[in-house]
């Protein structure tokens, strides 16, 4: 039962209000229970065709050529689909935000890079039509050897994953194979510390299964527009990312959406509106892209899986003086948002504790894995249960019970972060103290009587001397250059619709094969790779400045 | 593909369409007779979304064959409301049991089961009966509620 505890900070709340802590109906709770809320695959269209997949069985290998006359000629097909059909088949996400390098067609040409990933589209006057036709696409494949767990994706002799990262970790800054945190001198604490205290945490990927599983259905409009009923969680994301890939005008694509089937993070890739669009804008007719539940289970994005080792120097009170994280995701074999995952991670180490000496290396790493995605809290909550479960192993190790053990590391007002904000509004202590009371679990009288409002700031809000290093250059991590990948073919921009061809393609990216001086730590050779934008580091803008 | 005209009844009301051979009842529902209330959620009898009532029990209508469904009475959460909301639909809206809303008919109908039989259940005997909806949003703790709910407002009684 919830339990609104207004006895604390009530100097600080207006409770004068008219909504916030009232109940309250939800707008959409009537369409639900009568079942009149409109989910993409409520709305009928005639003459709807549907798009299906040919995936790929391997986790990677070289696809030498692709038959599909024999596809071409099966029942009820209306138009097959390649990587050639795609205008600009190449792209990742966080482009839309000018964060990261385009590293994933919509459909895979030369190369498969994860188990389930899509190669050719098949559209057709019935789901088991285009399941028929697709058996009879015929692939060529070379079996490549693949990597699927983090730490050995970073050795030396792993096989490169993805053609853009070469170093099989996303590239931070233009300069580093991980994004950094440095507060003070970790290693000179751990070395002073009364006791030093490891731990190694690994949290195994995690499937959204939302009961309606992902899809989109694209409906030609009139004004040569093309409108898209979607169970998307990101309607105007979906929307750029759409416009991108078929190198569109924003404002010819209408998104209809905003009733959700359950997503948990795992319906904002977009990986279903573009090529419905596609299919629709080749036929001319509403083409529906829906997972069916193997689908949604095998190949739509998970949450990644995360491994951390966390190292702790804590003295006999119980005070942690320093903490050290090394802390790995696995992205998959594109980039889709684990790059901003990491970065939002290391912005909210080491937990919500003051702690001087911090550091970390947090890398975002590639595997022949299905990409991974958002999903409740991503980038925190793998992290945040391995610092809850060390915390309580530092509380065993000093002999502290572990509910005191937080209320006196915790944050209170006044505090310095590890990433440079003064600590405000800090409540772990209260929380701390009325889950003891809720538990009946038994904590000393000085520590009920702490506060988060007292005993913060001044010398716990400084600054310490920060000790800096350069570890993790661009391609230092791997001794030798990796073998080049493979040319890849131009991207295609083949015009689509009847009044896109007079539009002139978008600026051709680059996509250079990595060379090894590429890998030299020197800011102008890394800014002579095409693909790198200025703008690495932006989200710090966006949840740096979050205050009340 | 051969086709094949059916009849039954929906909703107290009586349909006749064409559905395909190997075609299920959930894809007949909601493509050839318009009543998008059931759902697709797993296409194999796993998820409960797609639950209906044929002749007062209730059906995965994804593992029913469409053809199986002549002559039936079909209850779907489309005809559930009257001029009023249904004691469960009201149940379900005033105790949040619906979050994103895509297992609510599923459950909708699988309540409405019981407690067309058992006008009083058990906490037991409710979560039984939904013990093949899967909802991944609320934690089952309010649509047990709301189930247990309907029943005190005489749900059962009144569907009976």
């Amino acid at each position: 039962m919830l339990d609104f505890r207004k006895d604390l900070f009530a100097d600080e709340r207006d409770d004068n209000l008219n909504e916030i802590g009232k109940p309250t109906q939800r707008q959409d709770g009537l369409g639900h229970v009568t079942a009149r809320s409109p989910y993409y695959d409520d709305y009928r269209f005639d003459g709807l065709l549907h798009m299906k997949c040919l995936r790929s069985p391997h986790h990677c290998a070289r696809i030498r050529s692709i038959s599909t006359a024999e596809a071409e000629r099966s029942p009820g097909v209306r138009r097959i689909i390649t990587g050639a059909d795609v205008p600009v088949n190449l792209n990742t996400l966080l482009s839309l935000l000018d964060f990261g390098r385009d590293d994933e067609p919509a459909l895979a040409t030369d190369k498969v890079r994860y188990k389930g990933e899509p190669i050719v589209a098949v559209v057709a006057d019935s789901e088991r039509e285009a399941f028929e036709a697709i058996d009879k696409i015929r692939v060529d494949y070379e079996v490549l050897p693949h990597v699927l767990e983090v730490e050995e994706a970073l050795s030396d002799r792993a096989p490169v994953v993805n053609d853009q990262y070469p170093g099989n970790s996303f590239e931070y800054h233009e300069r580093y194979d991980h994004q950094k945190l440095r507060f003070g001198d970790v290693d000179s604490a751990l070395v002073r510390a009364d006791h030093v205290v490891e731990g190694r945490y690994q949290m195994s990927p995690i499937e959204h299964a939302p009961v309606e599983p992902a899809g989109a259905i694209a409906v030609p409009e009139t004004n040569d527009r093309y409108a898209c009923y979607t169970s998307t969680q990101a309607l105007f994301f979906s929307l750029g990312t759409a416009a991108k890939l078929l190198n569109v005008s924003s404002n010819r694509l209408h998104f209809i959406g905003g009733t959700v089937g359950g997503g948990f993070g795992g319906k904002v890739d977009s990986l279903n509106e573009p090529l419905a669009i596609l299919g629709c804008m080749l036929t001319g007719r509403p083409v529906r892209y829906g997972f069916d539940r193997r689908e949604e289970m095998q190949f739509g994005p998970p949450r990644g899986a995360e491994i951390w080792h966390i190292t702790d120097g804590v003295r006999n009170d119980g005070q942690i003086v320093a903490r050290k994280f090394v802390g790995y995701f696995d992205a998959g074999a594109y980039t889709r948002l684990s790059s901003y995952a990491v970065i939002k991670s290391v912005g909210h180490l080491p937990g919500p504790y003051t702690i001087p000496n911090v550091y970390a290396d947090v890398y975002c790493v590639y595997t022949n894995r299905t990409p991974a995605t958002a999903m409740r809290g991503f980038g925190i909550t793998g992290v945040d249960f391995a610092i809850e479960c060390h915390m309580d192993k530092v509380a065993h190790a000093v002999g502290l019970d572990p509910i005191e053990l937080r209320i006196l590391n915790a944050y209170r007002d006044g505090d310095m972060k590890a990433h440079r904000r003064e600590a405000k509004n800090c409540a772990l202590i209260e929380c701390a103290q009325v889950a003891a009371e809720k538990a009946n679990w038994p904590i000393r009288d000085e520590f009920k009587r702490m506060s988060s409002r007292h005993g913060g700031g001044g010398e716990r809000a400084q600054i310490p001397h920060t000790v800096t290093d350069q570890n993790g250059r661009i391609g230092e991590r791997r001794g030798s250059a990796p073998m080049p990948p493979p040319p890849r073919p131009a991207p295609q921009r083949q015009p689509v619709g009847a009044t896109t061809s007079a539009a002139p393609p978008p600026p051709p990216t680059q996509h250079q094969p990595a060379q090894s001086s590429q890998y030299d730590s020197s800011r102008q050779n890394a800014a002579s790779h095409g693909t790198v934008r200025p703008a690495a580091n932006r989200f710090s803008s966006i949840f740096g400045t979050r205050r009340r | 593909m051969a086709r094949k005209p059916i009849q039954f009844r929906l909703n107290g009301k009586d349909e006749a369409v064409f559905v395909e051979e190997g075609q299920n009842l959930l894809d007949a529902l909601r493509r050839q007779v318009g009543d998008t209330s059931p759902k697709y959620g797993c296409g194999q009898g796993t998820c409960g979304a797609c639950t209906v009532l044929v002749d007062g029990e209730p059906r995965l209508s994804c593992l029913m064959l469409a053809e199986s469904a002549e002559g039936a009475s079909i209850e779907t959460t489309a005809g559930l409301a009257g001029a009023e909301l249904h004691p469960l639909q009201r149940a379900f809206l005033d105790g949040f049991a619906a979050q994103c809303g895509y297992c609510t008919s599923g459950m909708l109908m699988s309540a409405k089961a019981l407690l067309d039989r058992n006008p009083s259940p058990t906490r037991e005997q409710v979560v039984d009966a939904i013990s093949g909806n899967i909802c991944r949003c609320t934690g089952y703790e309010p649509i047990i509620d709301a189930i247990l709910d309907a029943a005190a407002r005489g749900a059962g009684r009144r569907s009976a």
